[in-house]
């Protein structure tokens, strides 16, 4: 009996698929295919992820020759060849800082990279004992961008008395540490991509809270909402605080740079999502071409409708965010809600249709 | 009428098929409690948040800090008592007890298979399991052969209900129509071996799995009861529950609705089931006494246990439709939407930010979620109604406690449901820390911008 049933389940499971596809065979039907996920990550880690990297490193390695440059021969002139090193290299780390996988991830790159307010009073403290370990958690908000910033722009009251400091071994060898270490940093988790980590990433695309593609996805929303969207405006505009917090800027010490870096992070959040590449204006598989696979062609276009509005937010905005708080907070909250709605675009609707699984919840549904 | 009645309740039937769900059960709930051990949930869900979700009414049950783990373990130890049919009456009380204190300290964890356990477990309180096969007749040397035959049906009409009536929630456009949620939910399954690449992105199948799902609960029990479609039908339980574990984390539900499921055979198959385990004991070297065996078991207090029985029922049938007092879409709202058998009908998902503001001075600022909630409670607060009043509560009186003055607690929400695009949620100008919880509709839920049509 149970066995004769067997068989009839297995028949009516056949009939059943078999007339349904038929019905549906002549229907045009772009669910039809399998939607190669690899491909997607090869575009992320070819055309975006790794070129990105690159340049960053070459920015970096750049830097490292001006700072050096700078040290031997301490003149104005070489202070701003060695703070437009900085910047350029700052600007390019925006494109990075979303890719919070990988090598990037095991040693916390991001936090020895672009911690920000940063610790002056760390930093002082490791100037004037000239015994430091800058790899060490407690060094995180005393390293990278944000502390360049700092030994560039905001050591000294003008850039006379600043050039004047640099004459001190102690100013000298912390400045050169901080560019050293974040050159061998980048260097290494570039590395780690062009040698192991790129085969790894883009053969990892199963649907589980560890694969490289569920991550890679988290990770890309935890940016947008955590990096660009709190860190950047919603901070400094006291969307967290009873007070606005204007100090709490990115780039806080050389003023004027505060919108740019964000102007080019949203922009390299856009690019990501519609698959473009680094440096040119080549486009293949993306999160936008992922979505119109599974029919959500309104939501790819929603979020870029509300990505170009916030851009347009941050365009309004003061050079210096920290003037723009201060003169204006009403532009900046505007800009915060802006950024929000596309929040809810990637954490709601994107990760609704990708139906990925979610690393943090563990549990049973029904 | 009245005679067909009485003529219905006298009837007897063998007692071995309750006696094998008795076993069956027990097992079953004390590997489930085991396996929530195991996984590290106590801690995570109940012990670790700050806060906790209360059902409405139940705001009195309180999560005991470390002896949440007592809890638990007591738990675990009624439902061995209750397979041993060991003191079977105390260990089902306490059981039902402790479970259902255990669901009602956290609402996030809210799961229709954990109501239907609680609810079997109230009703089990009241069947005969323990007459046949169990310590307590052993202990007693009183074995009874029969017992009404009611009391197994109303297992049986327990599983009828779940089952029709998880049919009858997926009459609706969205599961019927736009095959939602199986759309979104199938093709994540890509992974899957053989069946992932092949299947699981075919429009056809989402229909094909929508329809089914849709069949297979409103005719499942029908098969089950008739006796020639029974073994046919009991293959389809098993097919239909592995593939359904397959496909989603639904833990222990399947096993146990496979395993609840043989309470349909007749009592053959469990005379055969009870055999083998007395086999096992006997290899063991375990002495089974020579008892007395009597033939059919007699409620001494059937006046209070019918009506008890029948109300509970009654309610069950009932329960599950409340939704039709409230205007609103019933997916949007969730007003009248759990303990209703709704078993993975929506892909529901939000966003929800609290915005803390002075009401004097108009000062705001939003508050970081992870600061009180777990992920997996963020998670479920962001589009259940209830849970975003009762946090927009805490909220208020935490900060209020904290010296904020006038305080006024406005939330920021979207929702998208079954695919659509997501849109705003609650209304943004109300004061949640003013509106009450009560069975009223909630008329700071913004209306739904589409329509579902059915049941």
């Amino acid at each position: 009996m149970l066995k004769k049933s067997l068989r009839l389940v297995v028949m009516v499971l056949i009939i059943f698929g078999c007339s349904k596809s038929d019905e549906n065979g002549d229907e045009t039907n772009d669910n039809g295919d399998t939607y190669n996920r690899a491909i997607l990550l090869t575009n992320m880690a070819d055309n975006i992820i790794i070129p990105a990297y690159q340049d960053l490193n070459e920015k970096l390695a750049t830097l490292v020759a001006v700072k050096n440059n700078f040290l031997t021969n301490t003149n104005q002139n070489n202070l701003e060849a060695l703070r437009a090193a900085w910047f350029n290299a700052y600007e390019t780390w925006q494109y990075v800082e979303m890719f919070n996988i990988g090598k990037a991830e095991e040693i916390l790159y991001s936090f020895q990279m672009n911690v920000y307010p940063t610790n002056t009073t760390d930093i002082t403290a490791n100037i004037a004992s000239g015994d430091y370990d800058l790899s060490s958690v407690n060094n995180n908000d005393a390293v990278g961008f944000p502390a360049l910033d700092y030994m560039l722009y905001g050591i000294a009251n003008d850039d006379a008395s600043l050039l004047n400091l640099y004459a001190n071994a102690n100013h000298q060898n912390y400045l050169s540490d901080l560019v050293d270490q974040m050159q061998r940093l980048t260097n290494s988790v570039l590395e780690d991509w062009t040698n192991a980590y790129r085969a790894t990433f883009i053969s990892s695309t199963e649907n589980t809270a560890s694969s490289a593609l569920n991550k890679f996805v988290n990770d890309f929303i935890f940016y947008y909402e955590k990096g660009l969207r709190a860190n950047k405006i919603g901070i400094p505009a006291g969307v967290f605080s009873t007070m606005p917090l204007p100090d709490k800027v990115e780039g806080f010490y050389s003023k004027a740079h505060s919108k740019a870096l964000i102007s080019i992070s949203i922009q390299a959040v856009q690019d990501l999502f519609n698959g473009k590449s680094y440096g040119s204006s080549a486009t293949g598989e993306s999160f936008k071409s992922y979505l119109q696979f599974l029919d959500r062609n309104d939501l790819a276009l929603l979020i870029n409708e509300r990505l170009d509005a916030a851009k347009q937010n941050i365009q309004g905005l003061d050079n210096s965010l920290y003037n723009q708080v201060i003169t204006d907070n009403s532009k900046m909250t505007e800009t915060y809600d802006a950024l929000q709605l596309a929040v809810v675009s990637f954490k709601v609707d994107m990760l609704q249709a990708f139906n990925i699984s979610i690393d943090f919840v563990d549990a049973d549904g029904d | 009428m009245k005679n067909t009645l009485t003529k219905y309740i006298n009837t007897s039937t063998n007692a071995a098929p309750l006696a094998v769900f008795r076993i069956g059960f027990g097992l079953m709930m004390l590997y489930s409690i085991i396996r929530f051990w195991a996984k590290g949930w106590i801690e995570t869900v109940y012990i670790q948040p700050k806060f906790h979700f209360k059902y409405y009414g139940f705001e009195w049950v309180k999560v005991w800090g470390d002896y949440t783990y007592g809890l638990f373990f007591i738990s675990a130890v009624a439902a061995f008592c209750v397979a041993l049919g060991f003191k079977y009456r105390i260990a089902i009380i306490t059981f039902f007890l402790s479970f259902t204190y255990i669901e009602l300290m956290e609402k996030t964890t809210y799961l229709n298979h954990y109501y239907f356990i609680s609810i079997l477990s109230f009703l089990l309180i009241f069947l005969p399991a323990e007459k046949r096969f169990s310590i307590d007749a052993y202990r007693s040397k009183k074995e009874y052969k029969k017992i009404p035959k009611w009391t197994i049906d109303s297992i049986k009409l327990l599983l009828f209900i779940v089952y029709f009536y998880a049919g009858l929630a997926k009459l609706n456009s969205d599961w019927l129509l736009r095959a939602m949620p199986l759309k979104i939910w199938l093709p994540s399954k890509y992974d899957l071996p053989l069946i992932g690449d092949a299947l699981m992105h075919q429009n056809w199948f989402h229909y094909a799995m929508s329809w089914g799902g849709l069949f297979y609960d409103l005719f499942i029990p029908f098969l089950l009861i008739y006796r020639k479609t029974r073994a046919f039908a009991f293959v389809l339980v098993i097919v239909f529950h592995l593939f359904t574990r397959i496909l989603f984390p639904i833990g222990m539900f399947p096993y146990v609705m496979i395993v609840s499921a043989l309470i349909f055979f007749d009592a053959k198959i469990h005379l055969k089931i009870i055999k083998w385990i007395k086999f096992i004991i006997k290899m063991a070297s375990i002495k089974t006494e020579v008892i007395l065996v009597r033939n059919t078991y007699q409620y001494k207090r059937r006046k209070i246990i019918l009506p008890i029985i029948t109300i509970f029922f009654v309610l069950q049938l009932i329960v599950p439709f409340r939704y039709l007092l409230y205007p609103n879409e019933l997916f949007w709202t969730e007003e009248g939407y759990r303990f209703s058998w709704r078993v993975m009908l929506m892909e529901k998902m939000g966003h929800t930010n609290f915005k803390i503001v002075d009401s004097d001075t108009k000062a705001f600022f939003y508050v970081k979620n992870e600061d009180f909630l777990t992920p997996f409670q963020e998670k479920q607060m962001s589009f259940q109604p209830d849970f975003i009043l009762e946090y927009a509560h805490f909220l208020g009186d935490h900060f209020k406690q904290q010296g904020h003055k006038n305080v006024e607690v406005y939330a920021k929400s979207y929702v998208a449901l079954n695919g659509r695009l997501s849109q705003p949620f609650i209304n943004e100008t109300v004061n949640l820390y003013a509106e009450k919880e009560s069975f009223q509709p909630k008329n700071w839920i913004l209306a739904f911008n589409d329509d579902i049509k059915g049941l």
